[in-house]
């Protein structure tokens, strides 16, 4: 057993008191019956209520699920074959710029990408809306997927497709029945960055939505602009409740499923 | 066949919704000034060919870069958008360092434990994690009554839209981008070795600085570049942390843009920003592929 | 049934008349290298190799790592295209045809087993592809899983299966459609060595039961020596040697074979002529008695008369002694258990034919009688095994005898190697059995001794 260290135990104790407690009093402070959001004045549902009832942050939510999860969607299809072709489909012309065009949109500041792409659709008289935020958050998280999905395929053991020809299959039925179902754990990690990234995405939707579709995260950045709101802790709350039970869930089944999987490989070791 | 069209997809796409607007914004950015009112001069007339093509070139020049440096407004706010992020980089890897430390030699059936609650914040709303400060650093917000109530001072203290703020809120958004690198560095070391620098001499401290810090290297590295990029470039903390002075390259940007309507200037901002970004990136990508090769 | 006895099937059922195919001119080769070279950018991986390889072959590709072994194997699966030449599988030409339409399977290295499916489906994987019924398909699964005795876990993924069981569904898997050729890219690499060993006997019992032809990669060369036909060792895109393990540890055609496959001491020195001594009792050139020692120790013990004593018997001890016996150059017969060890003091029959290898200063000559007279002066190497050295305290009556200082003693429980090193700093090793107890044998560190070997024990290679 590891000795007990008091500098860590410090340091591990106010690291993640400073990361959660900024959150934790978002939290506390969206049951707070006062207006005033820095007064504590008894627990209350009120800010809940309220929230409920304004139908433009119902309708902005809305919009904003239709956009994530389409884009999602589409980055993920789209990352997918980039990190497949970026792994797997040796040289061609253009490699270079293609695996630059990968990895610039995650160091771009989202200013510029905002600013860029908002050009693009005035240059081609597209109207900005729903479909050009989806295009626009379509483009930034397939990087993002295609960079999950692509070190889960480098780490793949190249042979198990080489087998899989070996045995008949043709090319698309190898990464059909060989390569999907074994690294469909990152892409459906990839499709709920994607999701997440759309989510929360505030600049590059500013830019390249039109007065047709205002998502969340404007709406939130407009009321906040103003102040603390306690309507906006109330969805804050909402919505790291959401991200909190989703992580949780999901570290535990692959904690569950690694379990079994050492469980399963001693066992194995033991039959020898 | 189906290569062809595997390859030619997602690039078709990057192309199209990646490389095209940029080369837009860099035409744009060497265009006539004009508020807000495409088509910008000059335009590629195509039907004139070659020369055509000639005139058009002929036509761009660097006006708007050199607006830029007659206005000290943008040279400083690129100044001191570096000195935001060099200084919030450094702060951040103050903070991450200890909890990355801590993490690695916490436990081993902690770890994972911990590590998901340096991911949880990441897939929180980041909007959401900058305004929470907002209601603690207000003049007559949480920390003030607390300090006040522990008796600490006497007038409560702005922070809030100061430089202070935004340093905070950089350094509690991006910790986790520091924390997992360096984390993911020193888990991979091997105690026996900070065994073999006491058992050879070494003080527990000069053990750390010896040989801990040095492996860690490539994790640090790693970290500070993930915190430094987006730093320089941020919008949202500024705007909602910072005040009227706190000047940050991305504000100017977005002020230019929706404000003042200049969108060759704010075109040129963004070019200029995109060099000033080259060499971190370079230099980051430089290291990223030295660690890799160096694990093989 | 005479077609059977005229061609024998299989190595063992027929030991006295050998498979040996590619002795035949008549016989039609299953894959045919023809000129083969595959480059990688600068680095060529196969130099020009032509290559034959016949039905029923159990062919090894023996080499260290980076020779191209691998790289011949990933052609012929079709994952990589030579640069230059073809390669033939019954007859086809194999260019542009791509790997899911070779008749060819592969055992991979990391043996590739599919880890989202069952053990039963990964054998079926193969059959699935080719369109078979799901009866004909359930049928040939079982068949294999019974082949590699794997009934028990059919149900069961890759890893709820230990190594050696992983091995032999993999084994399965890419025997399931019968292929007419079987690679297997270091098959047993993954394995501890006593797995290793039984796997190896039960990969020939496959390969003799499926009658499909194995070409093996690896670069353990007691697994090339043991399952393999045919061993091919292979040195930076080039087979330096194609023959049977017994020809190949017997008579290596280089020194790098040499070196490769077993223990070996290179000797490199100039041959001359041997000119035939008569001074010295050369022994048979039979394997060198097992116990050197003791022979030595009897030849001391039957010496022989000369004219002198002759004459001295004649004249003084016939009367006590009676009548010299008549046939004084004969020993007296040797008692059974002697037979061995009496060195047979046959008349002189010094080789007519064989070189002397002068090989360093100050230590005589080597001589060595296989090799032909022609070589003499030029330079050769002697390779030759440990067993095939002895070493004894005295000096013993052999071809080649040296004196050295024993540096180190290797004991390997059924035998123990001897480093034994020369006067002038080289060193050779000698091999022998432990057939004593070890508190009895009298060979030890530090100790002078003699080394020797017959006139043949030593493979003759040019330079």
């Amino acid at each position: 057993m590891r000795r007990f260290s008091w500098f860590n135990a410090t340091s591990l104790t106010l690291g993640f008191a400073f990361l959660y407690l900024p959150m934790v009093i978002l939290v506390i402070y969206s049951f707070n019956a006062s207006k005033l959001v820095t007064v504590w004045a008894g627990f209350s549902t009120r800010w809940y209520g309220e929230l409920i009832r304004n139908e433009e942050f119902l309708d902005a939510a809305w919009v904003t699920l239709k956009v994530a999860f389409f884009s999602s969607t589409l980055a993920t299809i789209l990352g997918t074959m980039a990190a497949y072709v970026l792994v797997r489909a040796g040289r061609f012309s253009g490699r270079t710029l293609f695996s630059g065009m990968i990895y610039a949109p995650l160091v771009m500041p989202e200013v510029i990408t905002g600013l860029s792409l908002l050009l693009l659709f005035i240059g081609i008289g597209l109207d900005r809306g729903v479909l050009t935020i989806v295009l626009a958050h379509t483009t930034f998280s397939m990087c993002y997927v295609s960079v999950v999905v692509s070190s889960r395929l480098t780490s793949f053991d190249r042979s198990l497709e080489e087998a899989a020809l070996d045995l008949g299959c043709s090319p698309f039925d190898a990464f059909r029945l060989v390569t999907l179902p074994i690294i469909a754990p990152a892409v459906i990690s990839g499709w709920l960055l994607a999701f997440t990234l759309s989510l929360d995405d505030l600049v590059i939707a500013s830019f390249t939505t039109g007065p047709s579709a205002t998502t969340l995260p404007i709406k939130i950045f407009s009321a906040v602009r103003l102040g603390v709101s306690p309507e906006i802790n109330a969805l804050s709350t909402i919505m790291i409740g959401i991200v909190t039970v989703g992580v949780i869930t999901a570290s535990l089944i692959s904690k569950r499923a690694a379990v079994a999987q050492a469980r399963d490989e001693q066992a194995a070791a033991r039959t020898t | 066949m189906r290569r062809w069209v595997l390859i030619a997809l997602p690039y078709a796409w990057l192309l199209a919704l990646f490389l095209a607007p940029f080369i837009i914004v860099l035409k744009i950015s060497l265009s006539d000034i004009a508020l807000a009112r495409p088509p910008y001069m000059p335009q590629l007339d195509f039907g004139a060919g070659l020369a055509g093509l000639r005139e058009f070139f002929a036509a761009l020049d660097f006006e708007n870069f050199w607006f830029l440096t007659t206005d000290d407004l943008y040279w400083k706010a690129y100044l001191s958008s570096l000195q935001i992020a060099v200084v919030s980089t450094f702060l951040t890897l103050l903070v991450g360092y200890p909890i990355a430390y801590g993490m690695a030699r916490s436990a081993q059936e902690w770890r994972p434990t911990l590590l998901m609650l340096v991911i949880l914040p990441f897939w929180t709303s980041f909007l959401i994690r900058v305004y929470a400060w907002m209601g603690i650093l207000s003049t007559e917000g949480l920390l003030n009554q607390f300090l006040i109530g522990l008796g600490l001072v006497s007038d409560p203290l702005t922070i809030l839209n100061t430089n202070t703020a935004v340093y905070i809120g950089i350094v509690y958004t991006y910790l986790p981008f520091m924390i997992l690198p360096i984390y993911a560095a020193l888990e991979k070391m091997d105690e026996s070795l900070l065994e073999a620098a006491e058992d050879l001499g070494c003080s527990k401290f000069s053990a750390f600085w010896l040989v801990t810090i040095p492996l860690s290297r490539n994790g640090i590295i790693a970290g500070c570049f993930l915190v430094f990029i987006p730093a320089i470039g941020e919008f949202v903390i500024p705007s909602l942390l910072g005040g009227s002075d706190t000047l940050m390259i991305g504000k100017v940007l977005w002020e230019e843009f929706f404000s003042n309507r200049d969108w060759p200037v704010a075109s040129a901002v963004a070019v200029v920003l995109l060099l000033i970004l080259i060499v971190p990136i370079v230099l980051f990508q430089r290291n990223e592929q030295k660690a890799r090769e160096a694990e093989g | 049934m005479a077609e059977t006895a005229q061609k024998p099937k299989t190595k063992s059922t027929a030991p006295d008349q050998a498979f040996e195919p590619w002795e035949d001119p008549n016989a039609k080769p299953l894959i045919e290298f023809r000129g083969v070279t595959k480059r990688f950018g600068d680095f060529t991986a196969i130099d020009d190799l032509t290559q034959d390889i016949y039905e029923r072959e159990f062919f090894a590709l023996l080499g260290p790592s980076g020779c191209g072994k691998t790289t011949m194997m990933r052609m012929l699966a079709g994952f990589d295209m030579p640069t230059a030449g073809e390669i033939l599988i019954a007859g086809q030409d194999m260019a542009g045809i791509p790997p899911n339409k070779r008749p060819v399977n592969m055992m991979f290295q990391s043996y590739a087993l599919f880890p989202h499916l069952s053990i039963w489906d990964n054998i079926a994987f193969g059959l699935k592809r080719e369109g078979r019924g799901s009866d004909a398909i359930a049928e040939r699964v079982e068949e294999m899983l019974r082949l590699t005795r794997l009934e028990r876990f059919a149900r069961r993924k890759p890893h709820q299966i230990s190594g050696g069981q992983r091995q032999r569904v993999a084994l399965a898997r890419s025997l399931a459609k019968a292929p007419k050729l079987l690679l297997l890219d270091e098959p047993l690499g993954a394995l501890d060595k006593k797995l290793r060993q039984d796997t190896q006997f039960e990969l020939m019992d496959i390969q003799e039961k499926t009658g499909t032809t194995f070409v093996i990669v690896t670069h353990d060369q007691e697994e090339a020596m043991t399952v393999a036909s045919r061993v091919a060792v292979m040195d930076e895109g080039r087979i330096v040697q194609v023959a049977t393990p017994a020809v190949i540890y017997e008579a290596p055609a280089t020194t790098y074979v040499a070196d490769f496959i077993g223990d070996v001491t290179l000797i490199a020195g100039e041959a001359k002529a041997h000119e035939s001594v008569v001074e010295e009792v050369v022994p048979e050139p039979e394997v060198a008695a097992p116990e050197p020692l003791v022979a030595a120790a009897e030849g001391e013990r039957a010496p022989q008369p000369n004219a002198l004593g002759e004459w001295l018997h004649d004249r003084l001890l016939t009367r006590v002694l009676g009548p010299r016996k008549a046939a004084p150059k004969l020993l007296p017969a040797p008692e059974v258990a002697a037979v061995v060890e009496a060195p047979v003091a046959a008349p002189k029959a010094a080789p007519t034919e064989g070189l002397a290898i002068h090989w360093a200063a100050g230590q005589p000559p080597l001589v060595a009688a296989n090799a032909p007279p022609d070589w003499a002066g030029k330079r050769v190497t002697l390779a030759l095994r440990p067993e095939k050295v002895a070493i004894s305290k005295a000096r013993p009556e052999a071809a080649n005898a040296l004196q050295g200082k024993v540096i180190d003693i290797a004991y390997l429980g059924n035998i123990s190697t001897y480093h034994v090193e020369l006067a002038n700093g080289s060193m050779i090793k000698a091999q022998m059995a432990n057939t004593r107890r070890i508190s009895r044998r009298d060979i030890t560190w530090e100790d002078d001794v003699w080394v020797s070997f017959s006139d043949t024990a030593a493979a003759v290679l040019e330079e």
